[in-house]
């Protein structure tokens, strides 16, 4: 097991995942041009049609499983971009990955945020 | 002779800019960060730089995974503002400064740094939010920009050592360019923050403060923190801080410390805003 993967909660952007999220990646990246939002809203299957996703990469999307985007080679920076389609903010989709409401995660980051404690490695998670 | 006469190194958050963007800095939540700002806008404003040079890193926007350049300059006479998915900020277009931008280009490239030049790119929150933070809302920004984009996105990043010598060889080639400019260097991104995964809203408070108090008198630790230290201890995000090394290598030895201030949270980050100056030159 690579040490970076030896950390919980986290998936490092490496060669394995962009090698394996590049079409995904790149459908993502598309969003940044208004006409293709707007495309992608009227109908969100036939606009992905244009990539070779994989059926995990398609169900996330249409579910909108944040985490589940990641877990099938999505980087943070490009499924924002479906986030800023729909309107939602960065905050909205880490609470989402990390399975708690908006509100309970938004209190978690006033009052200082995760704690580093028990959140280093696999082991200590455990 | 053109010289770097300071840095200054920000987080790029970009909750921070659409504070700014929709008028709610003078809310409960964001006051005390802006708070904080004022007196780096007011530094900057004194110091008047001709240019600046900012070291950030684009996220998907004039870049994509089709071409990831670990360095890459922007030599263009202009740079727009990135539509990230929101639409683009509503900020001033950046105006390059060519003519530095070239010649460092070239003398980076002949010192062994083998920078990607642009002719044409956008620029994203990591360059506007940094911007936006320290010179406030403008009509037009003080003074030319020159991009300076870093890859730390797809595994690997360049390492700490690397990016503080990419700034000592931004220092040397300043110096040999022939007009008589004031150059700030600003480093960007972190501090601690995650923003994906299971883990996402991680903060280190205590690593993001012996990284603030390091920066200035003992960069060597900070210089050979691997990879893996960053991402266990200051979340997958905070690896962004090598960024912050370029500007540090791009000051001399024995800059001074001006002002600094950290606060938590900005959305799902810490942030930190930190004010290097070199000492006057002595005769």
């Amino acid at each position: 097991m690579s040490e970076f993967e030896d950390i919980p909660g986290t998936y490092l952007f490496d060669k394995d995942r962009c090698h394996d999220g590049y079409q995904f990646n790149m459908f993502c990246m598309s969003l940044v041009k208004p006409k293709n939002r707007q495309a992608f809203r009227s109908d969100e299957a036939s606009y992905m049609d244009k990539w070779s996703l994989t059926e995990s990469q398609r169900r996330s999307v249409l579910e909108r499983d944040w985490l589940g985007m990641i877990k099938a080679g999505g980087n943070i920076y490009y499924t924002s971009k479906i986030a800023a389609t729909d309107g939602r903010s960065f905050q909205f989709v880490a609470a989402a990955m990390s399975g708690v409401p908006e509100e309970e995660y938004r209190s978690m980051m006033m009052a200082g945020g995760r704690p580093v404690e028990g959140n280093r490695s696999k082991r200590e998670a455990d | 002779m053109a010289r770097v006469v300071a840095g200054l190194a920000t987080s790029h958050v970009p909750a921070i800019g659409a504070a700014m963007d929709l008028g709610r800095t003078k809310e409960p939540y964001w006051k005390p960060l802006f708070d904080g700002y004022e007196p780096a806008r007011k530094w900057l404003a004194d110091l008047n730089p001709d240019v600046i040079i900012i070291v950030y890193n684009d996220h998907g926007s004039a870049f994509s995974l089709e071409v990831i350049p670990t360095f890459a300059i922007g030599v263009a006479e202009k740079f727009l503002p990135a539509d990230e998915g929101w639409g683009p900020r509503p900020v001033p277009a950046v105006h390059g400064h060519p003519g530095l931008a070239w010649h460092l280009a070239e003398s980076l490239i002949l010192n062994e740094f083998d920078m990607t030049i642009v002719n044409e790119m956008t620029v994203d929150h990591g360059l506007t939010v940094p911007l936006s933070i320290a010179c406030g809302e403008q009509k037009n920004w003080p003074c030319p920009v020159i991009p300076l984009s870093v890859n730390v996105v797809q595994y690997p990043p360049p390492t700490g050592k690397r990016c503080f010598d990419l700034g000592r060889a931004i220092r040397k080639s300043v110096k040999t360019y022939d007009k008589d400019l004031k150059v700030v260097v600003f480093g960007t991104g972190g501090m601690s923050h995650q923003l994906h995964g299971e883990r996402a809203g991680l903060i280190n408070s205590k690593f993001d403060k012996n990284f603030l108090a390091d920066l200035t008198r003992n960069p060597q630790r900070l210089i050979e923190l691997p990879h893996i230290e960053y991402v266990r201890e200051a979340g997958a995000e905070g690896i962004e801080m090598v960024m912050w090394l370029v500007m540090r290598g791009a000051l001399d030895e024995n800059a001074v410390e001006i002002y600094q201030h950290y606060h938590v949270p900005a959305s799902n980050t810490a942030t930190g805003l930190m004010i290097l100056e070199n000492q006057p030159l002595t005769v």
